[in-house]
Protein backbone atom coordinates (compact mmCIF):
# COMPACT_ATOMS: atom_id res chain seq x y z
CA UNK A 1 0.00 0.00 0.00
CA UNK A 2 1.38 3.39 -0.83
CA UNK A 3 0.98 6.38 1.40
CA UNK A 4 -1.69 8.92 0.49
CA UNK A 5 -0.62 12.13 2.27
CA UNK A 6 -3.70 14.06 1.16
CA UNK A 7 -5.97 11.53 2.83
CA UNK A 8 -3.81 11.01 5.93
CA UNK A 9 -3.67 14.75 6.53
CA UNK A 10 -7.37 14.70 7.35
CA UNK A 11 -6.57 12.52 10.37
CA UNK A 12 -4.46 15.28 11.93
CA UNK A 13 -6.45 18.12 13.54
CA UNK A 14 -3.43 20.44 13.50
CA UNK A 15 -3.86 20.75 9.74
CA UNK A 16 -7.55 21.65 9.88
CA UNK A 17 -6.69 24.23 12.56
CA UNK A 18 -3.78 25.55 10.46
CA UNK A 19 -4.92 24.92 6.89
CA UNK A 20 -1.89 26.61 5.32
CA UNK A 21 0.72 24.96 7.52
CA UNK A 22 3.43 23.03 5.74
CA UNK A 23 5.06 21.14 8.57
CA UNK A 24 8.52 19.87 7.67
CA UNK A 25 10.11 19.45 11.09
CA UNK A 26 9.17 15.86 11.77
CA UNK A 27 12.63 14.80 12.90
CA UNK A 28 12.04 17.16 15.85
CA UNK A 29 8.53 15.98 16.62
CA UNK A 30 5.55 14.72 14.62
CA UNK A 31 1.95 15.83 14.66
CA UNK A 32 -0.70 13.68 16.35
CA UNK A 33 -3.63 11.96 14.64
CA UNK A 34 -7.14 12.15 16.14
CA UNK A 35 -6.95 8.49 17.13
CA UNK A 36 -4.00 9.20 19.43
CA UNK A 37 -5.52 12.36 20.88
CA UNK A 38 -8.76 10.47 21.43
CA UNK A 39 -7.01 7.52 23.09
CA UNK A 40 -5.38 9.84 25.62
CA UNK A 41 -8.54 11.82 26.22
CA UNK A 42 -10.67 8.65 26.51
CA UNK A 43 -8.22 7.25 29.02
CA UNK A 44 -8.67 10.33 31.21
CA UNK A 45 -12.41 10.34 30.71
CA UNK A 46 -13.02 6.67 31.46
CA UNK A 47 -10.42 4.77 33.49
CA UNK A 48 -7.85 7.26 34.80
CA UNK A 49 -6.25 5.76 37.92
CA UNK A 50 -2.86 4.67 39.18
CA UNK A 51 -1.67 1.39 37.73
CA UNK A 52 -0.38 -1.75 39.47
CA UNK A 53 -1.54 -0.69 42.94
CA UNK A 54 -5.30 -0.28 42.95
CA UNK A 55 -7.42 -3.39 43.49
CA UNK A 56 -10.50 -1.68 42.15
CA UNK A 57 -11.95 -1.97 38.68
CA UNK A 58 -10.67 1.06 36.81
CA UNK A 59 -7.17 0.57 38.17
CA UNK A 60 -7.21 -3.01 36.92
CA UNK A 61 -8.37 -1.73 33.53
CA UNK A 62 -5.71 0.97 33.44
CA UNK A 63 -3.06 -1.62 34.34
CA UNK A 64 -4.29 -3.87 31.55
CA UNK A 65 -4.06 -0.99 29.07
CA UNK A 66 -0.60 -0.01 30.25
CA UNK A 67 0.72 -3.57 30.05
CA UNK A 68 -1.13 -4.03 26.77
CA UNK A 69 0.82 -1.09 25.35
CA UNK A 70 4.03 -2.71 26.49
CA UNK A 71 3.06 -5.89 24.65
CA UNK A 72 2.22 -3.91 21.52
CA UNK A 73 5.57 -2.12 21.58
CA UNK A 74 7.39 -5.39 22.11
CA UNK A 75 5.71 -6.93 19.06
CA UNK A 76 6.21 -3.77 17.00
CA UNK A 77 10.01 -3.95 17.34
CA UNK A 78 10.29 -7.74 17.50
CA UNK A 79 11.34 -8.15 21.14
CA UNK A 80 11.19 -11.65 22.66
CA UNK A 81 8.77 -10.65 25.42
CA UNK A 82 7.11 -7.55 26.89
CA UNK A 83 9.50 -7.67 29.86
CA UNK A 84 12.21 -6.41 27.50
CA UNK A 85 10.34 -3.10 27.10
CA UNK A 86 10.95 -0.39 29.68
CA UNK A 87 8.76 2.70 29.50
CA UNK A 88 10.44 5.98 30.26
CA UNK A 89 10.31 9.56 29.04
CA UNK A 90 12.29 9.45 25.83
CA UNK A 91 15.49 8.35 24.11
CA UNK A 92 17.48 10.83 26.17
CA UNK A 93 16.32 9.27 29.41
CA UNK A 94 16.97 5.78 28.06
CA UNK A 95 20.59 6.58 27.24
CA UNK A 96 21.07 8.30 30.58
CA UNK A 97 19.72 5.16 32.25
CA UNK A 98 22.23 3.03 30.36
CA UNK A 99 25.13 5.36 31.00
CA UNK A 100 24.29 5.38 34.72
CA UNK A 101 23.61 1.69 35.26
CA UNK A 102 26.15 0.20 32.87
CA UNK A 103 28.63 2.91 33.81
CA UNK A 104 28.66 1.73 37.43
CA UNK A 105 30.54 -1.37 36.34
CA UNK A 106 33.18 0.37 34.23
CA UNK A 107 36.73 0.87 35.45
CA UNK A 108 39.29 3.54 34.71
CA UNK A 109 40.68 3.04 31.23
CA UNK A 110 37.62 1.17 29.93
CA UNK A 111 36.32 2.53 26.64
CA UNK A 112 32.97 3.57 25.20
CA UNK A 113 32.78 3.76 21.41
CA UNK A 114 30.42 6.26 19.78
CA UNK A 115 30.35 7.75 16.28
CA UNK A 116 30.98 11.26 15.01
CA UNK A 117 27.36 11.63 13.95
CA UNK A 118 25.64 11.29 17.32
CA UNK A 119 23.00 13.56 18.83
CA UNK A 120 23.94 15.25 22.11
CA UNK A 121 21.70 12.73 23.86
CA UNK A 122 24.05 9.95 22.79
CA UNK A 123 27.16 11.96 23.67
CA UNK A 124 26.71 13.89 26.90
CA UNK A 125 25.45 10.97 29.07
CA UNK A 126 28.64 9.10 28.13
CA UNK A 127 30.83 12.17 28.74
CA UNK A 128 29.72 11.95 32.39
CA UNK A 129 31.76 8.74 32.62
CA UNK A 130 34.96 10.61 31.80
CA UNK A 131 34.98 11.78 35.41
CA UNK A 132 35.69 8.15 36.37
CA UNK A 133 38.51 7.84 33.84
CA UNK A 134 36.46 6.15 31.12
CA UNK A 135 37.76 6.86 27.61
CA UNK A 136 35.26 7.93 24.94
CA UNK A 137 36.15 7.19 21.32
CA UNK A 138 34.44 8.15 18.09
CA UNK A 139 34.18 6.18 14.87
CA UNK A 140 34.75 8.54 11.95
CA UNK A 141 32.32 9.80 9.37
CA UNK A 142 33.50 9.61 5.76
CA UNK A 143 33.41 12.46 3.24
CA UNK A 144 30.20 11.06 1.73
CA UNK A 145 28.52 11.40 5.15
CA UNK A 146 28.43 7.66 5.78
CA UNK A 147 30.01 5.91 8.72
CA UNK A 148 33.53 4.54 8.38
CA UNK A 149 32.89 0.91 9.35
CA UNK A 150 36.59 0.04 9.21
CA UNK A 151 37.35 2.78 11.67
CA UNK A 152 34.56 1.49 13.92
CA UNK A 153 36.05 -1.99 13.75
CA UNK A 154 39.57 -0.63 14.40
CA UNK A 155 38.40 1.25 17.47
CA UNK A 156 36.71 -1.80 18.98
CA UNK A 157 39.34 -3.34 21.22
CA UNK A 158 39.61 -5.39 24.39
CA UNK A 159 38.86 -2.31 26.49
CA UNK A 160 35.68 -1.37 24.61
CA UNK A 161 32.89 -2.29 27.03
CA UNK A 162 30.08 -0.35 25.38
CA UNK A 163 29.34 0.93 21.87
CA UNK A 164 26.40 3.25 21.25
CA UNK A 165 25.42 4.43 17.79
CA UNK A 166 22.54 5.97 15.91
CA UNK A 167 20.56 4.04 13.32
CA UNK A 168 19.58 7.18 11.40
CA UNK A 169 21.41 10.49 11.84
CA UNK A 170 19.05 13.33 12.73
CA UNK A 171 21.26 15.72 10.75
CA UNK A 172 22.47 13.74 7.75
CA UNK A 173 19.72 11.18 7.38
CA UNK A 174 22.49 8.58 7.03
CA UNK A 175 21.15 5.09 7.71
CA UNK A 176 23.77 3.08 9.54
CA UNK A 177 23.92 -0.67 9.17
CA UNK A 178 23.25 -1.31 12.85
CA UNK A 179 23.05 -5.03 12.24
CA UNK A 180 26.64 -5.03 11.03
CA UNK A 181 27.74 -2.77 13.88
CA UNK A 182 25.98 -4.95 16.46
CA UNK A 183 27.69 -7.99 14.94
CA UNK A 184 31.08 -6.39 15.32
CA UNK A 185 30.23 -5.58 18.93
CA UNK A 186 29.07 -9.11 19.70
CA UNK A 187 32.24 -10.61 18.29
CA UNK A 188 34.20 -8.27 20.51
CA UNK A 189 31.99 -8.95 23.59
CA UNK A 190 31.02 -5.28 23.57
CA UNK A 191 27.54 -4.18 24.67
CA UNK A 192 25.71 -2.63 21.70
CA UNK A 193 23.21 0.23 22.04
CA UNK A 194 21.16 1.59 19.13
CA UNK A 195 19.77 5.13 19.21
CA UNK A 196 16.63 4.48 17.18
CA UNK A 197 14.92 7.84 17.75
CA UNK A 198 15.04 8.55 14.00
CA UNK A 199 14.49 5.00 12.73
CA UNK A 200 11.61 3.35 14.62
CA UNK A 201 9.16 6.11 13.51
CA UNK A 202 10.21 5.80 9.87
CA UNK A 203 11.02 2.21 8.98
CA UNK A 204 10.53 -1.32 10.07
CA UNK A 205 12.89 -2.12 12.97
CA UNK A 206 13.38 -5.60 14.40
CA UNK A 207 15.64 -5.80 17.44
CA UNK A 208 16.28 -9.51 17.05
CA UNK A 209 17.24 -9.14 13.40
CA UNK A 210 19.58 -6.30 14.39
CA UNK A 211 20.98 -8.36 17.24
CA UNK A 212 21.67 -5.35 19.46
CA UNK A 213 21.66 -5.49 23.25
CA UNK A 214 19.72 -2.25 23.77
CA UNK A 215 17.68 0.11 21.59
CA UNK A 216 15.90 3.33 22.48
CA UNK A 217 13.29 5.58 20.89
CA UNK A 218 10.80 8.35 21.68
CA UNK A 219 7.03 8.32 21.27
CA UNK A 220 6.61 11.95 20.25
CA UNK A 221 8.61 11.44 17.05
CA UNK A 222 6.17 8.71 15.96
CA UNK A 223 2.75 10.35 16.36
CA UNK A 224 2.49 9.60 20.11
CA UNK A 225 2.41 12.14 22.95
CA UNK A 226 5.59 13.63 24.37
CA UNK A 227 6.89 12.17 27.62
CA UNK A 228 6.67 8.51 26.67
CA UNK A 229 9.68 6.66 25.35
CA UNK A 230 11.01 3.14 25.16
CA UNK A 231 14.13 1.32 26.14
CA UNK A 232 14.41 -2.17 24.73
CA UNK A 233 16.95 -4.34 26.51
CA UNK A 234 17.85 -8.00 26.36
CA UNK A 235 16.10 -9.58 29.34
CA UNK A 236 19.20 -11.30 30.75
CA UNK A 237 21.07 -7.97 30.70
CA UNK A 238 18.21 -5.98 32.24
CA UNK A 239 17.94 -8.61 34.98
CA UNK A 240 21.56 -8.11 35.96
CA UNK A 241 21.49 -4.31 35.87
CA UNK A 242 21.23 -1.98 38.82
CA UNK A 243 18.07 0.17 38.90
CA UNK A 244 18.22 3.76 37.68
CA UNK A 245 15.66 5.81 39.60
CA UNK A 246 14.66 4.60 43.06
CA UNK A 247 11.18 5.09 44.49
CA UNK A 248 7.70 3.67 44.53
CA UNK A 249 6.67 0.84 42.21
CA UNK A 250 10.23 -0.32 41.48
CA UNK A 251 10.71 -2.20 44.75
CA UNK A 252 10.15 -5.70 46.05
CA UNK A 253 10.33 -5.00 49.76
CA UNK A 254 11.70 -2.11 51.76
CA UNK A 255 12.72 -1.96 55.41
CA UNK A 256 14.98 0.41 57.33
CA UNK A 257 18.02 -1.61 56.35
CA UNK A 258 17.46 -1.62 52.61
CA UNK A 259 15.31 -2.67 49.69
CA UNK A 260 14.88 -5.42 47.17
CA UNK A 261 13.81 -4.56 43.67
CA UNK A 262 10.88 -5.47 41.47
CA UNK A 263 11.34 -7.72 38.46
CA UNK A 264 12.22 -6.39 35.05
CA UNK A 265 10.85 -4.15 33.53
CA UNK A 266 9.16 -2.59 36.59
CA UNK A 267 12.54 -2.37 38.34
CA UNK A 268 13.25 0.53 35.99
CA UNK A 269 9.89 2.26 36.32
CA UNK A 270 9.99 4.17 39.59
CA UNK A 271 7.12 6.42 40.59
CA UNK A 272 3.75 6.87 38.95
CA UNK A 273 4.10 6.13 35.28
CA UNK A 274 2.94 8.01 32.18
CA UNK A 275 0.07 5.60 31.54
CA UNK A 276 -1.77 7.98 29.22
CA UNK A 277 1.45 8.33 27.22
CA UNK A 278 1.75 4.56 26.87
CA UNK A 279 -1.89 4.41 25.79
CA UNK A 280 -1.22 7.14 23.21
CA UNK A 281 1.86 5.28 21.99
CA UNK A 282 -0.21 2.16 21.53
CA UNK A 283 -2.71 4.09 19.39
CA UNK A 284 0.16 5.60 17.40
CA UNK A 285 1.56 2.15 16.67
CA UNK A 286 -1.89 1.02 15.50
CA UNK A 287 -2.03 4.01 13.18
CA UNK A 288 1.44 3.36 11.76
CA UNK A 289 0.73 -0.36 11.36
CA UNK A 290 -2.39 0.46 9.38
CA UNK A 291 -0.16 2.25 6.89
CA UNK A 292 2.68 -0.24 7.12
CA UNK A 293 6.22 0.69 8.08
CA UNK A 294 7.59 -0.36 4.71
CA UNK A 295 5.16 2.06 3.04
CA UNK A 296 6.20 4.83 5.45
CA UNK A 297 9.83 4.21 4.52
CA UNK A 298 9.03 4.06 0.80
CA UNK A 299 7.14 7.36 1.01
CA UNK A 300 9.99 9.16 2.75
CA UNK A 301 12.41 7.77 0.24
CA UNK A 302 10.30 9.19 -2.58
CA UNK A 303 10.24 12.56 -0.76
CA UNK A 304 14.05 12.57 -0.62
CA UNK A 305 14.27 11.54 -4.27
CA UNK A 306 11.99 14.43 -5.15
CA UNK A 307 14.22 16.84 -3.23
CA UNK A 308 17.29 15.47 -5.03
CA UNK A 309 15.52 16.14 -8.32
CA UNK A 310 14.74 19.80 -7.64
CA UNK A 311 17.49 20.93 -5.26
CA UNK A 312 19.74 22.10 -8.07
CA UNK A 313 17.26 24.84 -8.95
CA UNK A 314 18.58 26.73 -5.92
CA UNK A 315 21.97 28.30 -6.54
CA UNK A 316 24.59 27.91 -3.81
CA UNK A 317 22.63 25.13 -2.12
CA UNK A 318 24.91 22.82 -0.22
CA UNK A 319 23.38 19.64 1.16
CA UNK A 320 24.74 17.37 3.90
CA UNK A 321 23.99 13.68 3.61
CA UNK A 322 24.42 10.60 1.41
CA UNK A 323 23.17 11.23 -2.13
CA UNK A 324 21.64 7.74 -2.26
CA UNK A 325 18.06 7.71 -0.98
CA UNK A 326 18.45 3.99 -0.29
CA UNK A 327 20.95 4.84 2.41
CA UNK A 328 19.16 7.89 3.67
CA UNK A 329 16.19 8.46 5.94
CA UNK A 330 13.76 11.35 5.44
CA UNK A 331 16.15 14.07 6.55
CA UNK A 332 17.56 16.83 4.36
CA UNK A 333 20.02 19.29 5.89
CA UNK A 334 21.33 22.13 3.77
CA UNK A 335 22.68 25.64 3.67
CA UNK A 336 22.57 28.41 1.13
CA UNK A 337 26.20 29.37 0.70
CA UNK A 338 28.91 28.73 3.22
CA UNK A 339 27.71 29.09 6.81
CA UNK A 340 31.09 28.90 8.49
CA UNK A 341 31.83 28.54 12.15
CA UNK A 342 33.16 31.63 13.90
CA UNK A 343 36.92 32.09 13.71
CA UNK A 344 38.08 35.15 15.64
CA UNK A 345 41.58 35.39 14.24
CA UNK A 346 40.48 35.00 10.68
CA UNK A 347 37.50 37.30 11.05
CA UNK A 348 39.41 40.09 12.80
CA UNK A 349 42.14 40.18 10.21
CA UNK A 350 39.93 40.45 7.20
CA UNK A 351 37.68 43.28 6.29
CA UNK A 352 34.00 42.35 6.30
CA UNK A 353 33.42 40.36 3.18
CA UNK A 354 30.13 40.18 1.36
CA UNK A 355 29.08 36.56 1.24
CA UNK A 356 26.14 35.01 -0.50
CA UNK A 357 25.23 32.80 2.40
CA UNK A 358 21.96 33.03 4.24
CA UNK A 359 22.05 32.11 7.88
CA UNK A 360 19.75 29.12 8.55
CA UNK A 361 17.82 31.09 11.16
CA UNK A 362 17.02 33.84 8.68
CA UNK A 363 16.02 31.20 6.22
CA UNK A 364 13.71 29.47 8.69
CA UNK A 365 12.17 32.80 9.70
CA UNK A 366 11.59 33.67 6.06
CA UNK A 367 10.02 30.28 5.34
CA UNK A 368 7.79 30.75 8.37
CA UNK A 369 6.27 33.79 6.67
CA UNK A 370 5.15 31.29 4.04
CA UNK A 371 3.78 28.98 6.76
CA UNK A 372 6.56 26.50 6.19
CA UNK A 373 8.03 25.06 9.37
CA UNK A 374 11.63 23.89 9.07
CA UNK A 375 14.35 23.49 11.68
CA UNK A 376 17.51 25.57 11.82
CA UNK A 377 20.48 25.41 14.13
CA UNK A 378 22.94 22.76 15.23
CA UNK A 379 20.24 20.08 15.70
CA UNK A 380 21.74 19.02 19.03
CA UNK A 381 24.82 17.79 17.19
CA UNK A 382 27.43 20.49 17.72
CA UNK A 383 30.47 18.20 17.31
CA UNK A 384 29.07 16.99 13.98
CA UNK A 385 28.54 20.60 12.84
CA UNK A 386 32.23 21.15 13.55
CA UNK A 387 33.17 18.09 11.48
CA UNK A 388 31.00 19.41 8.63
CA UNK A 389 32.72 22.80 8.83
CA UNK A 390 29.51 24.74 9.46
CA UNK A 391 28.04 26.56 12.43
CA UNK A 392 24.52 25.37 11.69
CA UNK A 393 22.22 24.15 8.95
CA UNK A 394 18.59 24.29 7.96
CA UNK A 395 16.78 20.95 7.96
CA UNK A 396 13.71 19.59 6.28
CA UNK A 397 12.27 16.27 7.47
CA UNK A 398 9.07 15.12 5.73
CA UNK A 399 6.70 12.48 7.07
CA UNK A 400 3.59 10.59 6.00
CA UNK A 401 1.39 13.69 5.65
CA UNK A 402 3.79 15.63 3.42
CA UNK A 403 3.67 15.45 -0.34
CA UNK A 404 5.61 16.59 -3.40
CA UNK A 405 3.45 19.69 -3.80
CA UNK A 406 4.57 20.88 -0.36
CA UNK A 407 8.21 20.25 -1.23
CA UNK A 408 7.74 22.27 -4.42
CA UNK A 409 6.24 25.15 -2.41
CA UNK A 410 9.16 24.89 -0.02
CA UNK A 411 11.66 25.19 -2.85
CA UNK A 412 9.73 28.13 -4.36
CA UNK A 413 9.91 29.92 -1.02
CA UNK A 414 13.59 29.06 -0.75
CA UNK A 415 14.21 30.63 -4.11
CA UNK A 416 12.39 33.83 -3.07
CA UNK A 417 14.27 33.89 0.18
CA UNK A 418 17.55 33.75 -1.68
CA UNK A 419 16.54 36.74 -3.79
CA UNK A 420 15.53 38.81 -0.76
CA UNK A 421 17.96 37.82 1.93
CA UNK A 422 21.31 37.17 0.31
CA UNK A 423 23.87 39.82 1.06
CA UNK B 1 7.30 35.56 12.85
CA UNK B 2 6.25 38.99 11.99
CA UNK B 3 7.27 41.09 9.06
CA UNK B 4 8.66 43.78 11.29
CA UNK B 5 11.62 41.51 11.98
CA UNK B 6 13.26 42.61 8.83
CA UNK B 7 13.20 46.32 9.30
CA UNK B 8 15.23 48.01 6.65
CA UNK B 9 17.58 49.45 9.25
CA UNK B 10 18.43 46.09 10.74
CA UNK B 11 18.91 44.50 7.34
CA UNK B 12 21.07 47.40 6.24
CA UNK B 13 23.31 46.93 9.25
CA UNK B 14 23.45 43.21 8.52
CA UNK B 15 24.43 43.76 4.91
CA UNK B 16 26.88 46.59 5.63
CA UNK B 17 27.98 46.25 9.22
CA UNK B 18 29.39 49.42 10.87
CA UNK B 19 32.48 49.28 13.08
CA UNK B 20 33.42 45.85 11.83
CA UNK B 21 36.86 44.66 12.97
CA UNK B 22 38.99 44.82 16.08
CA UNK B 23 40.23 47.76 18.16
CA UNK B 24 43.97 47.72 18.77
CA UNK B 25 45.10 47.48 22.38
CA UNK B 26 41.53 47.23 23.67
CA UNK B 27 40.60 47.98 27.28
CA UNK B 28 38.23 45.07 27.10
CA UNK B 29 37.17 42.38 24.68
CA UNK B 30 34.72 39.53 24.78
CA UNK B 31 33.44 36.69 22.62
CA UNK B 32 29.93 35.45 23.33
CA UNK B 33 27.89 32.70 21.73
CA UNK B 34 24.23 31.99 21.52
CA UNK B 35 24.15 28.20 21.89
CA UNK B 36 20.63 28.09 20.51
CA UNK B 37 21.62 29.15 17.01
CA UNK B 38 25.36 29.28 17.06
CA UNK B 39 25.47 33.07 16.70
CA UNK B 40 28.78 34.54 17.78
CA UNK B 41 29.85 38.13 18.44
CA UNK B 42 33.23 39.49 19.47
CA UNK B 43 33.53 43.04 20.79
CA UNK B 44 36.75 44.94 21.40
CA UNK B 45 36.58 48.40 22.89
CA UNK B 46 38.59 51.26 24.29
CA UNK B 47 37.43 53.04 27.44
CA UNK B 48 38.92 56.39 28.46
CA UNK B 49 37.74 58.41 31.45
CA UNK B 50 34.81 56.05 31.93
CA UNK B 51 33.65 56.56 28.32
CA UNK B 52 33.61 54.15 25.41
CA UNK B 53 35.75 56.03 22.90
CA UNK B 54 36.04 53.23 20.36
CA UNK B 55 34.30 49.92 19.77
CA UNK B 56 34.37 47.34 17.00
CA UNK B 57 32.83 43.93 16.49
CA UNK B 58 33.24 40.84 14.40
CA UNK B 59 30.79 38.02 14.29
CA UNK B 60 28.99 35.26 12.53
CA UNK B 61 25.33 34.51 12.63
CA UNK B 62 21.84 35.46 11.60
CA UNK B 63 20.77 38.90 10.43
CA UNK B 64 19.24 39.75 13.78
CA UNK B 65 22.31 38.93 15.86
CA UNK B 66 24.73 40.60 13.46
CA UNK B 67 22.55 43.59 12.60
CA UNK B 68 21.96 44.18 16.30
CA UNK B 69 25.70 44.04 17.03
CA UNK B 70 26.35 46.69 14.40
CA UNK B 71 23.55 48.93 15.67
CA UNK B 72 24.84 48.54 19.23
CA UNK B 73 28.34 49.75 18.33
CA UNK B 74 26.87 52.96 16.92
CA UNK B 75 24.59 53.35 19.90
CA UNK B 76 27.23 53.10 22.62
CA UNK B 77 30.16 54.93 21.08
CA UNK B 78 30.71 58.05 23.19
CA UNK B 79 28.49 56.83 26.01
CA UNK B 80 29.74 56.27 29.55
CA UNK B 81 30.07 52.76 30.95
CA UNK B 82 27.29 53.57 33.43
CA UNK B 83 24.97 54.71 30.64
CA UNK B 84 25.53 51.47 28.75
CA UNK B 85 24.94 49.37 31.85
CA UNK B 86 21.62 51.17 32.23
CA UNK B 87 20.31 50.09 28.80
CA UNK B 88 17.66 47.44 29.44
CA UNK B 89 16.72 44.54 27.19
CA UNK B 90 13.41 46.27 26.50
CA UNK B 91 15.19 49.53 25.59
CA UNK B 92 17.41 47.77 23.09
CA UNK B 93 14.58 45.78 21.48
CA UNK B 94 12.72 49.07 21.09
CA UNK B 95 15.72 50.66 19.40
CA UNK B 96 15.96 47.68 17.05
CA UNK B 97 12.29 48.19 16.25
CA UNK B 98 11.49 44.50 16.16
CA UNK B 99 9.16 42.19 17.96
CA UNK B 100 10.41 38.68 18.41
CA UNK B 101 9.39 35.40 19.99
CA UNK B 102 11.28 34.17 23.04
CA UNK B 103 13.67 32.03 21.00
CA UNK B 104 14.95 34.68 18.68
CA UNK B 105 15.00 37.40 21.29
CA UNK B 106 18.22 35.73 22.38
CA UNK B 107 19.74 36.53 18.98
CA UNK B 108 18.80 40.19 19.36
CA UNK B 109 20.07 40.51 22.92
CA UNK B 110 23.31 38.56 22.53
CA UNK B 111 25.28 41.73 21.77
CA UNK B 112 23.93 43.85 24.58
CA UNK B 113 24.54 41.13 27.13
CA UNK B 114 28.05 40.51 25.81
CA UNK B 115 28.95 44.19 25.91
CA UNK B 116 27.62 44.67 29.43
CA UNK B 117 29.65 41.69 30.55
CA UNK B 118 32.78 43.09 28.89
CA UNK B 119 32.51 46.48 30.58
CA UNK B 120 31.79 45.04 33.99
CA UNK B 121 35.36 43.77 34.25
CA UNK B 122 37.68 45.64 36.57
CA UNK B 123 40.00 47.04 33.92
CA UNK B 124 37.44 49.41 32.39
Amino acid sequence: MSVNPERLKKDFPIFSNNPDLIYLDNAATTQKPSSVIRAVSDYYATINSNVHRGVYKISEEATEMYEGSRKKVSEFIGAREPAEIVFLRNTTEAINLLSYTLGRKLKKGDEVLLTEMEHHSNLVPWYFLREAGIVIKFAKMKADFTLDYEDFQDKLNTRTVIASFTEVSNVLGTINDVRELSNMCRENSTISIVDAAQSVPHMSVDVRAIGCDFLAFSGHKMLAPAGIGVLYGRKDLLDRMHPFLGGGEMIGEVDYNGATYADVPWKFEAGTQNVEGAVGLSAAIDYLKSIGMDSVREHERSMIDHIFKIMDTIGDLRQFGPMDSGKRGGVFSFNIGDVKPFDLLNQSNTKFAISHSIHPHDLAAFLDRNNIAVRSGHHCAMPLMGRMGVSSTARVSPYIYNDERELDLFFDALSNCRKEMAR
Amino acid sequence: MNDEVYTEILLDHYRSPRNYGSVENPSAQITEHNPLCGDTVHFSLKVEGGKIVDIKFVGQGCSISQGAASILTELVKGKSVAEVQAITDADFLKILGIRLGPNREKCALLSLNALKKAISTKNV
